[in-house]
């Protein structure tokens, strides 16, 4: 199996909630302090990538945000005007403006239009070689098969003209393990263990994209060792509890219950992890990024995911 | 453990079902949604009464099968009073539950407005409709609001509380009807629909058209043709009907209950949705703030002694009698447990923040403690339910 960062694109996917965006950020500033010319691109033009590096907001053209980091956010009919332009050589760009009135209605009656036009785009920087890795902070679970399969079913149903023949090379590229992959985030709660488990069953039956990682993000570090959850037991009682409170001097109520809060959070995750261990086909790569606990999400939280992303892929 | 009281309450149900019949939960992906009103049409079935029905998208299976939702298909089921036994409670009505079928509902709606027998089945075989009705993201939420207006006028339902599909933007769904019947009567779609030997005058004529040919290849363009002129043999169905179903959105017995937690993608989503609702005068029943750290996480006496836990770890546990344990173990504990609460903290502190900043909507906001374990029988679902709305 390629590496992940040995890739030239992937898309990252989740559940909404999870920390899609966080994790593609935090593998893009990964990438790029490697030295890796990287790109990441926001799916969703009204998403907030640009607060995860603290920038202005992105646009359809890639600015460097940092050194060797791109960012952009996708703009469907940006793309077509771009598509146009380079792939078909439409001599009509310059009077293109009913386009934008009727666009929705195109993009909304050919299904998979709207879908080829973003995944379409990623790929062509990909095709290009404009960066060694571009990141796409893909559509949430419920979307991105569409995403990904929309070459494949255009390809299925226009039998002829510049789209149809446009699909065979994204396809190539799509079907390529060692050039594209598909990253789950995963957190270790009920719903987005389910959901990555039914988009891992989809990804390998509906498109022929790889499933490079699935990154369970927000794990909670155990938090007593070997004998010492008896010990809290016991300062846990009414006598316990007494005694903590002469020894530190102030109360400790609050304290106590913050911990067994976080046991229980923990254990309840740890049930949600392994259920997703098990539920997964044998063989899948699976990373862990730690519950932060960062006050807001910007580039000091950026930095520190990718860092920990970078101690579990050995960097 | 038990949950720290609520700091706030959205007041009764009583006070906010009085005179609705719709409850529309919405908020974005994640934030519990699904629960919370599955929890309020508990709530409700119990103490108010009468025939209540949950409608859901996409329930977590432990929690479908607490509801007695085994299968797809649109149909309703009651959850029988033996669960609310079992949970200690005898609701004063019945509770049903149904889940959205999207394609199933389609069907409905093609099979209700075909004109006769010959078009339906041709839209129905359409490859383009599969794929359409499958793909097109928009025909989730339009069809979640079709269903709803469908079981709300068919007078079963004293009360429906309906928790709305994921969509990208919480205001999509609202929207939908009113887009449905744009799309309907869009100039391209009229264009699409003339029959051939016209159009071909008009394809010269027009630079848009010729892009969209030299893309798509003519053969996809009249494949779109002939479905959508099959389609259109239902567009005053349709336009009615859409027109029809933003009504009762708009509908004074309908009301909104935003669901977000304090971290700030939802939280911007749920502020967002709270100004559209009220720039379009839809009626916000209440905002309900999820998964919520507790208070005492932000205690001071308290933080002065987790911090003085970390630091002082070695001498406090010195000072403590062998009984509870080693002393190297004991002072481990009391890192950890110091520590953890101070993480937690830097968390709490963020969600106290944001939810200052969520001061656009007084007096109907509800915060929800994280419980300790997720919620998958219906004792979760009043526990939540009483923990919002008693």
């Amino acid at each position: 199996m390629t590496p992940l960062l040995e890739r030239r694109l992937l898309f990252v996917t989740g559940k909404g909630g999870v920390g899609k965006t966080t994790i593609a950020a935090g593998l893009a500033l990964l990438a790029s302090q490697h030295g890796k010319r990287t790109l990441v691109g926001e799916v969703d033009s009204k998403g907030n990538l640009s607060d995860y590096f603290e920038v202005p907001p992105t646009s359809f053209e890639p600015r460097e945000i940092s050194p060797n980091l791109f960012a952009m956010s996708m703009h469907t009919e940006e793309s077509l005007k771009e598509y146009l332009r380079l792939q078909l050589k439409v001599p009509l760009v310059a009077r293109i403006g009913p386009l934008a009135r009727t666009f929705d209605f195109v993009a909304n009656a050919a299904p998979g239009v709207k879908e080829v036009l973003t995944v379409g785009k990623f790929l062509w920087e990909v095709r290009e070689r404009h960066y060694d890795l571009v990141v796409v902070d893909a559509a949430a679970t419920g979307h991105v098969v569409a995403q990904l399969a929309a070459p494949q079913g255009i390809q299925e149903l226009v039998k002829v003209g510049l789209v149809r023949d446009q699909t065979g090379w994204m396809l190539d590229i799509l079907g390529d393990e060692a050039q594209t992959g598909v990253v789950i985030v995963a957190a270790p709660e009920e719903m987005p263990v389910n959901e990555t488990l039914e988009l891992t069953e989809r990804i390998r039956t509906e498109t022929n994209v790889d499933l490079a990682a699935i990154i369970v993000n927000r794990v909670l570090p155990e938090l007593f060792g070997r004998g010492e959850e008896e010990v809290f037991e016991r300062l846990r009682t009414p006598d316990g509890v007494a005694a903590l409170e002469a020894a530190v001097g102030g109360p400790v109520a609050a304290v106590l219950d913050a911990a067994e809060l976080a046991v229980t959070l923990r254990r309840t995750r740890a049930g949600h992890l392994a259920r997703l261990r098990e539920g997964l086909p044998p063989g899948t790569n699976l990373l862990y990024v730690p519950e932060l606990f960062t006050r807001h999400h910007g580039m000091r939280a950026t930095q520190l995911v990718a860092t920990s992303l970078g101690e579990e892929l050995g960097y | 453990m038990a949950p720290a009281k609520s700091s706030a309450r959205a007041g009764s149900i009583e006070q906010l079902l009085d005179a609705k019949e719709i409850v529309i939960h919405c908020g974005s992906g994640g934030v519990g949604k699904t629960t919370t009103a599955a929890a309020a049409a508990a709530e409700a079935a119990i103490h108010l009464g009468g025939k209540v029905l949950v409608l859901t998208v996409d329930p977590a299976k432990r929690l479908a099968n607490a509801l007695g939702l085994e299968q797809f298909g649109n149909i309703e089921t009651r959850v029988p009073n033996a669960a609310f036994a079992a949970a200690g409670v005898e609701p004063r009505g019945e509770l049903w539950a149904a889940m959205l079928d999207t394609k199933q509902s389609w069907d409905d709606l093609v099979q209700r407005h075909a004109p006769d027998a010959a078009t339906r089945d041709a839209i129905l075989a359409n490859p383009l409709y599969q794929n359409l009705m499958g793909r097109f993201v928009q025909s989730h939420d339009y069809i979640a609001m079709e269903r709803l207006y469908e079981i709300h006028s068919s007078g079963t339902y004293d009360l429906i509380v309906v928790d709305t599909p994921p969509t990208r933007n919480a205001i999509d769904f609202l929207e939908a009807p009113a887009r449905m019947a744009d799309f309907f009567s869009s100039r391209f779609l009229r264009w699409l629909t003339v029959p051939a030997r016209s159009r071909v005058l008009n394809f010269a004529s027009k630079p848009f058209y010729t892009v969209a040919d030299r893309i798509l290849g003519s053969q996809f363009l009249e494949d779109i043709a002939e479905f959508f002129l099959l389609f259109q043999s239902m567009y005053d169905g349709f336009v009615d009907r859409a027109k029809a179903v933003t009504r009762v959105l708009e509908d004074r017995r309908t009301t909104f209950v935003v669901v977000s937690t304090l971290e700030s993608a939802p939280v911007r989503e749920a502020e967002f949705f709270i100004r559209e609702l009220q720039a379009r005068k839809l009626h916000l029943g209440a905002v309900v703030l999820n998964k919520v750290l507790p208070d005492y996480l932000l205690d001071r006496k308290a933080t002065t002694s987790a911090k003085r836990m970390v630091a002082d770890a070695p001498a406090i546990a010195e000072a403590l009698d062998r009984s509870f344990g080693e002393s190297a173990q004991i002072e481990r504990v009391l890192r950890e447990v110091g520590e953890s609460f101070l993480n937690f903290q830097v968390v709490a502190k963020r969600e106290a923040e944001t939810k200052g900043e969520l001061a656009g909507a007084p007096e109907v906001v509800a915060t929800v403690p994280y419980f300790d374990s997720d919620i998958y029988d219906l004792e979760g679902l009043i526990r939540l339910g009483d923990k919002i709305w008693r």
